[in-house]
C-alpha cells in the first residue's frame, strides 16, 4: 500500500506487518512516535501483539529477553539515553542468542539534554554482538525493520539486530512509504533453545573458562555468517517487492578517484554533493554504509577517502573512518560532522571534498 | 508434611554452604510449584548453587539473569507464555541485594504492571554471594565486610514497599517453617497477578553460626518477633501459626542476636532501637489483622 508517512510511522508499520508476540516499550524522544504508533496498533486490533508498558530501558530489553526466551518474536524501540541505559542487557541478549529486533533512533547523549542526530549512541554499542544496520529513507526504516526479523531468526544467526535511523533527520520527516504483506517472506520463529519445560535446562549458569570463550566464538561465527544472510535476505526481498539493497549504498562510484563515505541520512545527502562536484569535474562517488556489523567489504582501493563522522571516540577518532583504516590501505580525510544534530548540507559535503587533506581529521564548525 | 509431594526438583549436587538456608527453601517452592514452572533467577547465591555449565543441579528450566533485570525478564516470560495459551509458573528467585537494592525498580513495574508472576525474595540480609557485604536488607548492627563496626542504617522494609503496590497476595515466610512456606507458594501460584513471598534465610557463614543451628536461628528469629510470619491476601492480613504464639510473648532479642557473630559488637543502643521496631511491628501487624488500622 502507497501512503506517506515518518520514519518512525514506518518502523511501526514494519512491526505491525511483522507480527511479534510482544512489544515491550518506554518512550524517549526521538523515538516516542514508534512506541505509541504500536500502542494504537494494538489498542486498534491491527496488532495482535502483547504490549508490556515498562518502567525503564533496561527493563525494556530485559523484558524483550525473557519474552524471546519461550521463542516468541519481540520488538522494542528506544534512543540515545535509552539505549546506554539497557547496555548490560544488549550484551546479555546476544549472549542468550535471542533474535530481539530493536529500533533506534540516533539522538545525542547528555550533557547538556540534546535530542537531534547523532550516531555516538549506537556506535558505542558496537561490540555488544548486535547486528546494526543505519537507513536513509523512510522507505529504508520499514524495508529494513522487515528484513531485520528474517535475518535475526535465520537459525544461522539467532543474534539480535538494531535498526538505526538518525533523530528527527529520519524520525520525524515524511516521505512516501510503499507497505508489503511480508506473507512467508517472514516465517514462524523457530527458537532451537526455547525454554521447554519437558526438557529442563539451565540457562547461562555459571560457565568456566575452559568452555566460555566457546560460547563467545559461536556468537563470531554467528556474525560471520549473517554477512551472506543479509544478502541473501535483501536479495530475497528485491526479488518479491522490487526494491534491492546492499551492505552499502554506492552512487557514481565505478570511476570514483574519491568516495566521500557516510552514514544515515548524511549519506543520502552525499549524493547531491557528488553530483555538484561531479559538474565541476572531480571525480567523486559516495558510500553510504548501511550495515556496521557485520562490518561490509568495501571497494575503496587505490581511492582517496572522505568520512564523514556523526559520531566520535574521545581520545581516538571518528568511529567510521578508523573502522575503515583499520581494515583498509587507505589515505583517509576525516570529518567529524552532524554531532547534536549540527546542520551539515550537501553544500557542506561538497566543500569537504574539495578542500580535503588525506591524513588529516576535521571537525566541522571547529576547525578553519 | 504427608501432603509434600516427593518428587524432587533440586539434586544433592548443588554447591551450596553447608546449613545454607536458602536452597532448602528452594527445594520446598518447587515442590509447590510443580514441573510446569521457570525460575527466574539475577546473580544470587542461586547462581552458584545450581552448579556449573554442563552441569546443572536443578531439574526445571532456570533462565539466569543480569542483577537487575529478573522482575522485568519474568514480565516479558509470563506475557510470552501467557499470549501462547501456556500456564506455565514464572517465579523469581532473588536475593536481597537483588530485590531491595538493584532489582527494586523492576520490582516495582512488574507488580505496578500486574505482572503474572511470583517473586521470591529469600533474605539473607547481605550480599552473600560476593562474600558479605552490606545491603539495604542488613540490619542495624550487623557487621558485614562493608560495615565492619557494624551497620549504622536499620534494615529497608521491603514489605511496605510491596505493600503499597497492592499486589493480590503477599506473605513472609522463614526457611524454619517449610510446611508454612509450601503452603504459602501454593496459594500464591492459586492467585493470578503479581505476587510476592519474603523469605528470611539464615545463612551460616555470614550470619556467623555454626552450620547445624540454621533452622534454630530461624525459628529464633519468628519467637524474638525479629520476623513475623503473616500473608496478606487481597488486603486481608493473616498471621501465620507461629508468629502468633510468638507475638503474644515474644523472646528477648538476644535470645536471637546473641548467637550471631555478626551482631558481637553491637551497642546497647541499637539493641534498644532493635527491641522498639520489633515491639512497634508487632504492634502494628496486630492492628492490622485485627481490622483496627
Amino acid at each position: 500500500m502507497l501512503t506517506i508517512a515518518t520514519g518512525n510511522k514506518a518502523v511501526a508499520d514494519a512491526v505491525k506487518d511483522a507480527r511479534p508476540a510482544v512489544v515491550a516499550a518506554y518512550p524517549i524522544t526521538p523515538q516516542t512516535e514508534i512506541v505509541e504508533q504500536i500502542a494504537n496498533y494494538v489498542a486498534s486490533g491491527e496488532l495482535g501483539s502483547r504490549y508490556i508498558p515498562v518502567e525503564s530501558e533496561h527493563s525494556a530489553m530485559a523484558a524483550c529477553i525473557g519474552a524471546s526466551a519461550t521463542g516468541v518474536r519481540a520488538f522494542t524501540a528506544t534512543s540515545s539515553h535509552g539505549l546506554v541505559y539497557m547496555c548490560e542487557m544488549l550484551h546479555w541478549a546476544v549472549g542468550a542468542r535471542l533474535p530481539i529486533v530493536m529500533a533506534n533512533a540516533n539522538r545525542a547523549l547528555g550533557p547538556g539534554w540534546n535530542i537531534w542526530a547523532e550516531h555516538t549512541d549506537s556506535l558505542s554499542m558496537r561490540d555488544t554482538g548486535w547486528l546494526q544496520v543505519y537507513v536513509g529513507s523512510v522507505q529504508e526504516a520499514y524495508d529494513a525493520t522487515l528484513m531485520a526479523f528474517r535475518i535475526a531468526e535465520h537459525t544461522n544467526v539467532l543474534l539480535p539486530v538494531m535498526v538505526n535511523l538518525d533523530g528527527f533527520a529520519l524520525t520525524h520527516i515524511t516521505q512516501p512509504l510503499e507497505t508489503v504483506d511480508p506473507g512467508d517472506f517472514i516465517p514462524p520463529m523457530e527458537l532451537p533453545h526455547a525454554i521447554d519445560i519437558t526438557n529442563p535446562v539451565g540457562y547461562g549458569t555459571l560457565t568456566p573458562p575452559g568452555e566460555y570463550y566457546k560460547f563467545r566464538w559461536d556468537i563470531e561465527r554467528s556474525m560471520r555468517s549473517a554477512a551472506e544472510v543479509i544478502e541473501e535476505t535483501q536479495a530475497e526481498f528485491g526479488k518479491r517487492f522490487g526494491r534491492r539493497y546492499g551492505a552499502t549504498e554506492e552512487y557514481r562510484c565505478e570511476d570514483a578517484e574519491v568516495i566521500v563515505v557516510a552514514m544515515g541520512t548524511l549519506g543520502k545527502e552525499m549524493e547531491i554533493a557528488v553530483d555538484t562536484l561531479r559538474s565541476e569535474g572531480v571525480k567523486v562517488g559516495s558510500m553510504r554504509i548501511r550495515w556496521f556489523r557485520p562490518f561490509p567489504d568495501l571497494d575503496l582501493e587505490g581511492r582517496e577517502v572522505v568520512v564523514i563522522d556523526r559520531d566520535y571516540s574521545f581520545g581516538f577518532g571518528g568511529i567510521v573512518a578508523h573502522a575503515i583504516s583499520s581494515k583498509y590501505d587507505v589515505s583517509i580525510y576525516s570529518v567529524i560532522a552532524g554531532l547534536g544534530g549540527q546542520e551539515v548540507t550537501y553544500d557542506d559535503i561538497a566543500g569537504f571534498v574539495r578542500d580535503r587533506r588525506p591524513g588529516e581529521e576535521f571537525w566541522f564548525g571547529v576547525d578553519a | 508434611m504427608a501432603d509434600i509431594p516427593k518428587e524432587e526438583f533440586i539434586f544433592k549436587t548443588t554447591s551450596a554452604c553447608a546449613g545454607c538456608s536458602s536452597s532448602l527453601c528452594l527445594r520446598h517452592i518447587l515442590k509447590a510449584a510443580g514441573p510446569d514452572s521457570v525460575l527466574v533467577v539475577p546473580a544470587c547465591c542461586t547462581s552458584v548453587i545450581q552448579g556449573i555449565y554442563p552441569n546443572t543441579a536443578f531439574n526445571i528450566p532456570v533462565y539466569n539473569v543480569a542483577f537487575a533485570a529478573a522482575a522485568a525478564v519474568a514480565s516479558g516470560m509470563s506475557t510470552a507464555f501467557r499470549a501462547t495459551g501456556r500456564k506455565t509458573n514464572v517465579i523469581c528467585y532473588a536475593g536481597d541485594g537483588g530485590t531491595v537494592d538493584i532489582g527494586i525498580q523492576a520490582l516495582s513495574g512488574a507488580l505496578e504492571r500486574g505482572t503474572d508472576f511470583l517473586y521470591i525474595c529469600y533474605d539473607n540480609e547481605a550480599y552473600s554471594n560476593t562474600g558479605m557485604q552490606r545491603s539495604g536488607g542488613t540490619p542495624l548492627g550487623a557487621a558485614t565486610t562493608t560495615t565492619p563496626g557494624g551497620k549504622s542504617e536499620g534494615k529497608k522494609d521491603l514489605d511496605l514497599i510491596v505493600e503499597a503496590h497492592n499486589p493480590p497476595y503477599m506473605a513472609t515466610a522463614c526457611s524454619a517453617y517449610p510446611l508454612d512456606l509450601y503452603k504459602k507458594v501454593k496459594k500464591a501460584l492459586s492467585i493470578e497477578g503479581p505476587k510476592f513471598i519474603h523469605i528470611l534465610a539464615p545463612c551460616p557463614p555470614g550470619w556467623r553460626f555454626p552450620a547445624g543451628k540454621t533452622v534454630e536461628m530461624g525459628k529464633l528469629a519468628v519467637r524474638t518477633g525479629m520476623w513475623i510470619l503473616y500473608e496478606r491476601e487481597h488486603g486481608e492480613l493473616t498471621i501465620s501459626g507461629a508468629s502468633k504464639n510468638a507475638m503474644r510473648k515474644p523472646l528477648p532479642i538476644e535470645e536471637y542476636i546473641g548467637k550471631q557473630g555478626r551482631f558481637k559488637n553491637i551497642d546497647q543502643r541499637s539493641i534498644a532501637i532493635l527491641e522498639q521496631q520489633v515491639a512497634h511491628n508487632i504492634a502494628r501487624i496486630t492492628r492490622e489483622a485485627e481490622g483496627i488500622c
